[in-house]
């Protein structure tokens, strides 16, 4: 019946209505058909990052100088880190409005208690992300215990904790940290020694496929498919490539800053906990249908408490390293456009307002979007009147995307 | 003759204890008595249909032996013993799986994910995806289940495999008694096929199945016996080899006389007329 070929095949290969391509031409193949069918992942997000900077290239050479670029990292760590808690929370398909205004306070109570106060540093850091870490549990508390839905409850978390940080402050508004304090050296000053960065791009990559051989060992010894290994190498020598050049290009100018390198570290460390842990598992489950998480013996409610907690304490996190950059605390720490950033982050970056499809790179590659346009722009010397206008017509964009793209993949049966 | 308790060639559902057994089950919903004096009886091995009319207590019945609505009155017993299910996790420690007809899959997740879920095979919190895929593959073939590929989302399943998917997840914590409900509305001919080819397998595995449907044709090509509920009281336990799919219809409609039976009548007199 079977021919001893089909016999042999791994266990998820046998089925005769596979469709198997092998090689480079059925990775191209394989990768198209997904695009069409609605499954773009990060793909429309790096071409409009590709497309952003080649017109700004045009527009003004200064735009890919390797200054310039190492501002943009420096600016895109802290919002960055805060769009990381908010990728999260989207995941749930719930939202957190209020991230602004949470880092914004955590900004306040950082420059209060260790520049007023005359806390340890090590305690006042302690005390700034710990009032995140319970202002994300009492979010969590009022939704599973009231079932008042997130965009109320941030919503009055937004004002609340924005009046918190006003009184906070209290009548002099603004706190200047002190430049030889440690968090505004490692926000300003810090940046990985060249053997350093050169041995993280070689490492990275390095530990990339050792995991992933050693997977397809395990997978191979199980009975399933590996995956080749030059399908490893190609990849891992493709990130080690981009990793390379970027830290040869930063390092023209004054490096990877510290703070870049610890938002990429918690990125990474994010996605590795989305994808590859318990709790990772139970996010996606309850973000694509909670009755069934729940029926499925998931504590749905700790998933819920455990996302808000994180977002805020990432809030809280993302507005000391703004506070640090700019070496003060005021009553506009966290305002403005912070809020919208952030979240507006997220989504560029792909990850789904509907809930239940993202990933933790959505905030890197979201930020840098972002941050290219409001770059790109002040170098154009427009002010913020047109920035915002644009980031306005991005995210639109990236929210289309991301509906056509649900129907797109409804009607191929991927939804 | 033996000592044995039984006659050698009685019926394969009186030579076996009963795995679960319930009886003088009473529940009633604020005025509604929805189950009166309800007693059931499932054996390994077997296929027992449960039929019954809209608002017969099927459902009621169902969430019953599930554990989502503890019964005001009567007693079940498992394996001979007398059990509590006061809830969903206790009808699955104590080895009822339950497929309810909403499925309850993740469709986001692949079929990998969504068979493990909440039961994910992980070392420190870490999981391990190879032992998940290996299992996975293992139990969808013991059933001969069609599923193409494990790694793509549920939702480009059809509603078949959707179906296979909810009832290999059942599996996983070996139950003693399945139950399914409705597994074939909204399926399709060739669908319908595929799962019930799955009820069979369960039972001939050793595994005690309770099947709710409302599909006649269904119920008659794999029940071994069919119970019907009416108005929330048995109405009859049908052994399906001497049983016609008329006398089944007047037990659950009440009526002796039905369009279903008078033209089943009908037919049976024109044939006798043809061959004399």
């Amino acid at each position: 019946m079977t021919s001893p070929s089909t016999a042999s095949l791994p266990a998820d290969l046998a089925d005769d209505r596979l469709i198997r391509e092998q090689g480079l031409r059925g990775y191209v193949t394989r990768f198209t058909a997904r695009v069409r069918s609605g499954d773009l992942g990060a793909l429309p997000v790096v071409v409009g990052l590709a497309v952003i900077w080649v017109v700004f290239y045009a527009l003004n050479p200064v735009f890919l100088s390797s200054r310039n670029l190492v501002n943009l990292t420096l600016q895109s760590a802290a919002i960055g880190t805060i769009a990381l808690g908010v990728v999260l929370v989207l995941l749930l398909a719930e939202i957190d409005l209020s991230v602004g205004s949470v880092s914004g306070l955590a900004a306040a109570l950082l420059a209060v208690t260790f520049v007023q106060g005359d806390l340890p540093l090590l305690a006042a850091l302690l005390l700034a992300i710990g009032s995140g870490t319970a202002i994300g549990l009492l979010y969590g508390l009022l939704y599973v215990r009231f079932g008042v839905p997130s965009f109320v409850i941030t919503l009055a978390g937004l004002l609340g904790f924005l009046g918190l940080q006003l009184y906070v402050l209290g009548d002099t508004g603004s706190i200047n940290l002190p430049f030889d304090s440690a968090v505004v050296q490692f926000a300003q000053q810090a940046f990985l020694p060249a053997p350093v960065a050169y041995a993280l791009a070689v490492l990275v990559p390095a530990a990339y496929a050792a995991v992933r051989l050693a997977a397809g060992r395990r997978r191979a010894a199980a009975g399933l498919s590996a995956p080749p290994v030059l399908d490893v190498a190609v990849r891992a020598g493709l990130l080690a490539a981009v990793l390379l050049l970027a830290v040869w290009y930063l390092g023209v100018d004054r490096g990877v800053s510290v703070m870049f390198t610890l938002f990429a570290l918690l990125v990474v460390l994010v996605d590795l906990a989305l994808r590859r842990t318990r709790w990772g598992r139970a996010v996606f489950a309850v973000g694509g249908n909670v009755e069934a998480a729940r029926r499925a013996g998931i504590a749905v409610n700790r998933v819920y408490l455990s996302v808000f907690a994180l977002c805020s304490t990432l809030a809280a996190l993302g507005g000391i390293l703004a506070a640090s950059r700019v070496a003060a605390a005021n009553q506009s720490s966290g305002g403005a456009d912070t809020n919208l950033n952030a979240i507006a982050a997220a989504v560029i970056g792909g990850t789904s307002l509907f809930g239940g499809r993202g990933s933790a790179y959505s905030a890197l590659l979201g930020i840098l979007v972002i941050q290219s346009i409001s770059s790109g722009l002040t170098l154009l010397n427009l002010d913020s009147s047109v920035r915002y206008m644009v980031t306005g017509a991005v995210l639109l964009l990236a929210v289309t995307v991301d509906s056509l793209s649900r129907r797109s993949r409804r009607s191929h049966g991927r939804a | 003759m033996t000592t044995s308790t039984h006659a050698p060639d009685a019926p394969i559902s009186e030579r076996r204890e009963p795995v679960l057994s319930l009886t003088g089950i009473s529940k009633r919903f604020g005025a509604v008595q929805a189950l009166t004096d309800v007693s059931l009886d499932v054996r390994v091995g077997e296929v027992v249909a449960l039929v019954g009319d809209n608002g017969a207590g099927k459902s009621t019945l169902v969430k019953v032996i599930a554990g989502v609505h503890p019964p005001d009155a009567g007693t079940i017993r498992f394996d001979g013993r007398p059990v509590t299910i006061d809830g969903p996790a206790a009808a699955q420690r104590t080895g009822i799986a339950t497929v309810f007809q909403d499925l309850a899959l993740c469709d986001n997740l692949d079929v990998v994910a969504n068979l493990f879920l909440g039961n994910e095979v992980a070392e420190r919190g870490v999981l391990d995806e190879v032992e998940m895929e290996r299992r996975s593959w293992e139990l969808l073939r013991r059933l001969s289940a069609k599923i193409p590929s494990v790694r793509i989302p549920v939702a480009s399943l059809s509603g078949g495999q959707r179906q296979t998917v909810a009832i290999a997840r059942s599996l996983l914590g070996s139950p003693r008694v399945v139950m399914l409900d409705e597994p074939t509305a909204a399926l399709g001919v060739a669908q319908t096929a595929e799962v019930l080819n799955l009820v069979e397998a369960l039972r001939d595995q050793g595994h005690a199945v309770i099947l709710i449907s409302h599909n006649m044709a269904d119920v008659m090509a794999v029940a071994d016996r069919i119970v019907v509920l009416r108005l929330g009281r048995n109405n009859g336990d049908f052994d399906v080899n001497t049983t016609t799919h008329e006398q089944v219809v007047a037990a659950i409609t009440g009526a002796t006389t039905n369009a279903v039976s008078e033209r089943a009548a009908r037919s049976a007199r024109t044939s006798e007329e043809k061959t004399p």
